[in-house]
């Protein structure tokens, strides 16, 4: 079946959050949009599934602190069946042998089981890092500035950026810049000296990304995560009833009833281009279907790379695009077991939340030094969360689930995964054995996600959540490669609107929003 | 005390590492050319040892004119692109439609970075349908490399093992065809063809850079000598004569070619953003097909077109009198500076004196009258100003019949 009109103003292609979001935005503007899913359900990595019979499972993202405010404004969300309420935040619990500490409300609003001196030290620091992360906050749901061409409303968004930096007061200001590219674990040695809450520092700073705590830049990721916010409160998190498959279904339904047509099971086999403009797709079946832009929200890479080809397109851009580091170091576990599991010291509210093995800065920066070298971590770090003590629905009666992202498990593992896997799932149960004594026990079923399960599962280029590192240089105007970071991409009519482009990974929605409103106002 | 200790390279690392015991190298043909430069006056081109001149300019640029001169091209980076994507790959790579360039011929290309500007122009052999030799001044072999991603195609530099010869002139052909290569006079103007020299394959093009009948030889190192004496047998009594660059230099001029980093400076040696050229602004604008299959630059190409971006035009110049106008300012009125001379001669053969020379637009693309040159003659320890008026000409500035005459004339 072929036809030469454009039946579409946009095609999106993937049906992850952020291409559900950039469909929907593109709809409510009025557009006729097509969305293609390669999968048989829609969520990309934000799906819930089950992973033996009776227990679901957030799949790769298992926690919500970042669903950018404006893409639950502009598309509703809350009429759509998204509810966010203070009393859904969870903590987030540091665990250690010599016995738990916890983070309440946003992000340690209130410290438990430190000393006082370390729980004023915190206060500090916390209101320090809000207001540092604030600054670059701004920047999420726009455009990264654009050195070469930039409009006046940029420029006034720049300056606004400039302003908020100017309104911290000198003192500040001069601590913003000096931190700014500091690794986490020495910033945490100025102003901290509980192991435990260093450890969490540092694991939550490099989660995600090829760094170690003392890895140059490290504290980026710690503002990434400070900059996203939930329910209004920066530092916020949830676990979402349903797993995250349920803030799926209210995009879902968002964009349905802006009018967007949703194909599954369609994978796409090529961008269609003609002189120099991407003009439609082919997909996988064969079917050709034509749209005045394309929107691809899947890996920046696989778009430019496969979809479009690298002869569509100048070798200096594929050289750019080739080189985007996205070799994820992070694994994915989903236990089912017997009973909910009992960890040593934390209180029933604490079980509820986020758990967190990193014992103190230097085992997390232990943990990462094989990773560079191409073996597992021999003890793992990793945040635990038992959504179904939350939502019963996600498990048998009596029964309990068990997720938990796993660092660091390097996607080129030496060995091989497959020869790898056994052992690295012994590490992490030694690991989980040491903090909930009895557990390996009632596992009845267990599954380990490594990078190259990611990649194949949710077809994400080295099983990265991020679709490229979250590093100094790949971000704002360099992500996905510079010179082309505002969605747009050589090809006219084409855009990009997955986390590969600003201002990255995790469920945001920024990506897609901002996609959105850049075809929006090109008028594509 | 510092203590280096004393560590003896194995043998085959110092062999590895002796490049830097030969700091100019020599060319396959070195051997003759050495016997013959009683000038000993050398450059460098491309780390090779070449000669300005052998023994004497003038007489050297008459026989390129009037007899025949042996150039020895070796030094030119020369590029073996092979495969059954050959084709499509070039076609991405260069500006020119590479679907035309039948096998056996040769066209002269250029080609840009993601940015339009041009990183060198050259010339393409096409030696079978899926065999080419691209051959250009500078060395390109990274970014040829990573352009050849998802091309099924193999880039490799042939450089060192091909040796090649320019001889050009007036006796040229007779030269090729008394040395014994049959079939040679069917070549026309961008033919190439393959023959057999010293139990190699010799490959000769109808190709040059001097405006004049003339042929390139491409050879294996190893049988470079032997061609070189075979040629210089046969061409004994036809005048053949070993030239310098100096010689070739002005014979190109004539023919208003340009040449990379003398009359633009090509995108990877440019530190200056405002030395960044694009086809269109060094005269190569003809060569950009925008009806053919994607290139690189082709998107920053044709919005520049379009958004009237493009700031410079390279022209040729006849300037009044005879003082070669080397380097020289151009100015509109006497007084606005709009451009540089990049090229300049007194021509022999056209008898008039010609010049390359970048300008600013709309000088030179649209204003084209009341543009002046002001000449720096230094005439004993003191210069002589002399401002004198330009026209713009076309290039190329001389035009020789017998450079395409079919069959070739035996002069």
């Amino acid at each position: 079946m072929t036809s030469s009109e454009a039946n579409w103003d946009a095609i999106v292609i993937g049906g992850g959050h952020n291409g559900l979001v950039a469909a929907a935005t593109l709809a409510k503007s009025g557009r006729k949009v097509l969305l293609l899913e390669a999968g048989n359900e829609v969520g990309g990595a934000a799906r819930t599934e089950e992973f033996a019979p009776g227990f679901r499972v957030s799949a790769v993202a298992h926690l919500l602190n970042h669903l950018h405010p404006d893409v639950v404004k502009t598309l509703e969300l809350e009429r759509h069946g998204l509810k966010v309420e203070r009393g859904d935040f969870v903590p987030s619990v540091a665990l250690s042998k010599d016995g738990p500490l916890v983070l309440h409300g946003a992000y340690g609003e209130v410290l438990t089981g430190a000393s006082p001196s370390e729980q004023s030290a915190w206060k500090e620091l916390r209101a320090q890092l809000l207001r540092y992360a604030g600054v670059l906050k701004p920047f999420l749901v726009r455009r990264p500035p654009d050195l070469a061409g930039m409009s006046l409303a940029e420029m006034t968004g720049l300056g606004r950026t400039a302003l908020a930096l100017k309104k911290l007061g000198k003192e500040d200001m001069r601590d913003f810049l000096r931190v700014l590219l500091i690794n986490v674990y020495d910033l945490l040695d100025e102003q901290l000296s509980d192991d435990r809450l260093k450890g969490l520092l540092a694991f939550d700073a490099t989660l995600g990304s090829h760094l170690g705590p003392r890895s140059p830049s490290s504290l980026l990721g710690l503002y990434y995560r400070l900059a996203g916010e939930i329910g209004g409160l920066a530092g916020a998190q949830i676990l979402p009833k349903g797993g995250m498959g349920a803030v799926v279904a209210a995009i879902r339904s968002a964009a349905e009833k802006a009018g967007v047509s949703i194909r599954k099971a369609s994978p796409v086999a090529k961008v269609i281009v003609e002189k120099g403009r991407a003009v439609g797709v082919v997909t996988q079946g064969g079917e050709t279907l034509r749209a005045k832009s394309v929107v691809s929200a899947i890996n920046p890479a696989t778009t430019i790379l496969d979809l479009v080809g690298p002869r569509e397109v100048d070798t200096g851009f594929v050289r750019k695009v080739r080189n985007i580091r996205m070799k994820g170091d992070a694994a994915k576990l989903h236990l089912a077991l017997d009973q909910p599991p009992q960890f040593t010291g934390v209180d029933a509210a604490g079980h509820k939340g986020r758990l967190v093995i990193a014992p103190s800065p230097d085992h997390v920066e232990r943990a990462f030094n094989p990773s560079k070298y191409g073996e597992f971590s021999p003890e793992p770090v990793m945040e635990i969360t038992l959504p179904s003590l939350t939502d019963p629905m996600l498990a048998p009666s009596g029964a309990c689930v068990l997720s938990a992202v796993v660092q660091y498990a390097p996607y080129a593992l030496r060995q091989g995964w497959s020869a790898g896997k056994p052992q690295f799932l012994n590490a992490i149960m030694a690991q989980l054995e040491t903090y909930a004594p009895g557990i390996g026990a009632t596992v009845g079923h267990a599954e380990l996600l490594t990078p190259a399960d990611i990649e194949a599962r949710y077809r994400m280029p080295g099983g990265h959540w991020h679709h490229g590192e979250l590093q100094a240089d790949q971000m704002l105007m360099s992500r996905p490669v510079s010179g082309w970071s505002g969605y747009d991409t050589p090809l006219e009519g084409l855009f990009l609107a997955g986390a590969g482009s600003h201002p990255g990974g995790g469920v945001s929605g920024a990506p897609g929003l901002n996609a959105a409103r850049r075809v929006i106002a090109m008028r594509a | 005390m510092n203590h280096h200790p004393t560590v003896q390279p194995s043998t085959d690392r110092a062999i590895a590492q002796s490049h830097f015991r030969t700091l100019r190298l020599g060319t396959p043909f070195q051997p003759r050319i050495d016997a013959l430069a009683l000038k000993n006056d050398w450059y460098n081109w491309a780390g090779y040892r070449a000669p300005h001149s052998l023994w004497d300019e003038e007489l050297e640029y008459f026989s390129i004119r009037s007899q025949a001169a042996l150039f020895d091209i070796s030094p030119m980076t020369k590029y073996r692109i092979e495969g059954p994507d050959a084709e499509a790959y070039l076609d991405r790579v260069t500006l020119r439609d590479v679907t035309r360039l039948k096998p056996g011929r040769v066209h002269y290309t250029a080609w840009c970075d993601d940015e339009g500007f041009v990183l060198d122009d050259g010339t393409l052999f096409r030696l079978s349908p899926t065999r080419f030799r691209l051959c250009s001044q500078e060395r390109h072999l990274p970014w040829l490399l990573d352009s050849a991603f998802r091309f099924e195609v193999s880039v490799e530099e042939e450089t060192e093992a091909v040796a090649g010869l320019a001889l050009q002139g007036p006796t040229s052909f007779a030269i090729l065809r008394d040395a014994g290569f049959v079939g040679v006079e069917r070549l026309k103007v961008f033919d190439l063809a393959e023959f057999a020299h010293d139990g190699a394959t010799l490959t000769i093009s109808r190709t040059g850079f001097t405006g004049d009948l003339g042929y390139e030889l491409f050879v294996p190192a190893g049988k470079a000598l032997s061609l070189w004496d075979r040629l210089m047998a046969a061409g004994e009594l036809r005048g053949i004569r070993a030239i310098g660059y100096t010689a070739l230099n002005r014979a190109r001029l004539e023919a208003g070619l340009i040449v990379a980093n003398a009359d633009f400076t090509t995108a990877v040696h440019a530190v200056r953003a405002n030395r960044l050229r694009m086809p269109d602004e060094i005269g190569l604008g003809l060569m950009v097909d925008p009806e053919k299959g994607h290139f690189n630059g082709r998107r920053a190409i044709l919005e520049a077109r379009a958004s009237k971006k493009l700031r410079h035009v390279l022209v040729g110049l006849e300037i009044e009198g005879n003082i070669p106008a080397e380097h020289a300012i151009v100015y509109y009125r006497k007084s606005q500076e709009v451009g540089l001379v990049s090229s300049a001669m007194w021509s022999p053969m056209a008898k008039r004196n010609i010049a390359i020379a970048s300008l600013q637009r709309p000088y030179g693309d649209t204003i084209v009258d009341d543009l002046w040159v002001e000449i720096y003659a230094m005439r004993e320890l003191q210069y002589q100003k002399l401002m004198k008026r330009a026209k713009v000409v076309p290039r190329p500035f001389i035009k020789l019949d017998r450079r395409t005459a079919n069959p070739p004339a035996d002069f």
